[in-house]
């Protein structure tokens, strides 16, 4: 099924209520895998002891929060260059879960970072360039609320979305220069993965867990955006008719 | 080229005759630089330090909270409109807007901030590098605050929000502004790298600003 023939909502409707379900019940069988491995089979750090399991919920958020931003990206192209009619809708939908695994990342860094460094907050490159992402996602969210019209603030958060996809990576390597006090990238990086396999495993999983997790929200957030649509059109019509 | 002149002439005129344009941005600058020293206590040797930070952020806030109504008053008399419907291309147009602008308020600031710098009892050195970051950084926060400017026809009843949008963006102007600024009183690194990417900064974004800024008033006004 090609990407233009779900341009017909009913159509992108009947897929969701089939692929929903399987995709919950994927999500729910790779965070069962994920978080027993994670607790019970993966071993507590020698420095750090149990404490390094909170790796397991930071580091696929942080994944998610910036892939939550890819997608919106996508979504916002496919708003501005293609039309597509639901590219809209899937961007409004991956909004807010951006913000919450940003959330997320957030919280459980500072929970980590408390017995680790002694603060819960300090002004390190990375912890505040996803502060940045957070506000970022946030002045999304509050752009979708302000404009009225679906349509004029889908169009306006597009762009919204590009201008920060471009300045994301500036901002972060300007955050970077500034201060930088967090482990460098040791999973995704040239020469191989420097985590030893034991905790690379799961993390991995916990993370396909996340994205599956994701996928599940996002598509029921994007069959609750279009309901939410068509009881607005059907209101609208209502109030005309009256 | 003679229909973007015109428009450069009549933007510095109305910034010049209605609203007071650049004296009021002077001002804030002044109102911020005045309230800091409140807020920190009056040791001379802390806001020596902090000068720089101080006036980066004063003309920060200056620039970009003098910058929403610059499409929506078009908007409201119509003259958007009409320049729309001129054949001089939106970019270009949106680039001149945000010239006439930054001269009529970014380069005020610049050259009040040496004046200000003496209530921080800047030295000589550091007061040229501020003004220096000040000069080649301003023009940066103007043609990215045009972007939020350029919302502000979308949203009617924009207000915080627009000041929410658009300052993020502007924290690697303000990072390498500041680092710049502060090689001449602290650091060891040398003014040269952090004010290159400054200037580096300031050209990306007089090319991303405009075009964001005319794609979002085309999708703006439709």
């Amino acid at each position: 099924m090609a990407l233009i023939d779900l341009a017909n909502p009913t159509r992108f409707l009947n897929l969701v209520a089939r692929v929903l379900p399987l995709l919950a019940g994927a999500a729910a069988i790779a965070f069962a895998v994920g978080l027993y491995q994670a607790l019970l089979v993966a071993p507590n750090d020698y420095q750090q002891g149990a404490t390094v399991k909170i790796m397991f919920i930071h580091v696929p958020s942080a994944w998610l929060a910036m892939f939550c931003w890819g997608a919106m990206t996508i979504a916002a192209l496919g708003t501005l260059v293609w039309r597509h009619p639901l590219a809209d809708v899937a961007a409004k939908a991956a909004a807010p879960l951006g913000a919450a695994f940003t959330f997320l990342c957030l919280l459980t860094g500072s929970l980590w970072g408390r017995p680790m460094w002694g603060a819960y907050w300090v002004w390190d490159g990375r912890l505040t360039s996803v502060l940045v992402l957070f506000l970022m996602y946030l002045g999304v969210i509050a752009l979708w609320r302000v404009v009225e019209d679906p349509s004029r603030a889908a169009r306006a958060v597009a762009i919204l979305t590009l201008v920060g996809a471009i300045n994301l990576p500036i901002i972060k390597f300007s955050v970077d220069w500034w201060a930088t006090l967090h482990q460098p990238a040791s999973v995704l990086r040239l020469g191989g993965p420097t985590i030893h396999p034991s905790i690379l495993v799961p993390l991995l999983v916990m993370a396909l867990a996340f994205v599956l997790l994701f996928l599940t929200l996002h598509l029921a957030a994007m069959r609750n955006e279009i309901l939410r649509r068509r009881v607005r059109t059907l209101r609208l019509l209502q109030a005309r008719g009256a | 080229m003679n229909a973007l002149g015109a428009l450069l002439v009549r933007d510095m005129r109305i910034a010049v005759r209605l609203g007071g344009g650049a004296p009021i941005g002077v001002l804030f600058f002044l109102i911020v630089v005045t309230l800091v020293p409140f807020a920190v206590g009056p040791d001379l040797a802390l806001l020596r330090r902090i000068g720089p930070a101080i006036l980066w952020l004063g003309a920060l806030l200056a620039s970009l909270l003098a910058l929403d109504r610059l499409f929506a008053a078009d908007h409201e008399d119509g003259s958007l409109d009409l320049i729309l419907m001129s054949r001089v291309p939106l970019e270009l147009a949106v680039a001149v807007k945000a010239l006439a602008h930054w001269l009529t308020t970014g380069l005020p600031l610049v050259i009040a901030a040496p004046v200000l710098a003496l209530f921080l009892d800047l030295d000589p050195a550091a007061i040229g590098a501020v003004a220096l970051t000040l000069l080649a950084g301003t023009p940066a926060l103007t043609f990215i605050g045009v972007i939020g400017a350029a919302f502000a026809v979308t949203v009617r009843r924009g207000g915080l929000i627009l000041a929410v949008l658009v300052l993020p963006l502007t924290i690697p102007v303000l990072i390498f502004g500041v680092a710049a600024a502060n090689t001449a009183i602290v650091g060891p690194v040398p003014f040269g790298p952090p004010f290159t990417i400054l200037c580096a900064l300031t050209l990306m974004s007089l090319v991303i600003g405009p075009f964001a800024a005319a794609a979002a008033l085309r999708h703006g006004m439709e």
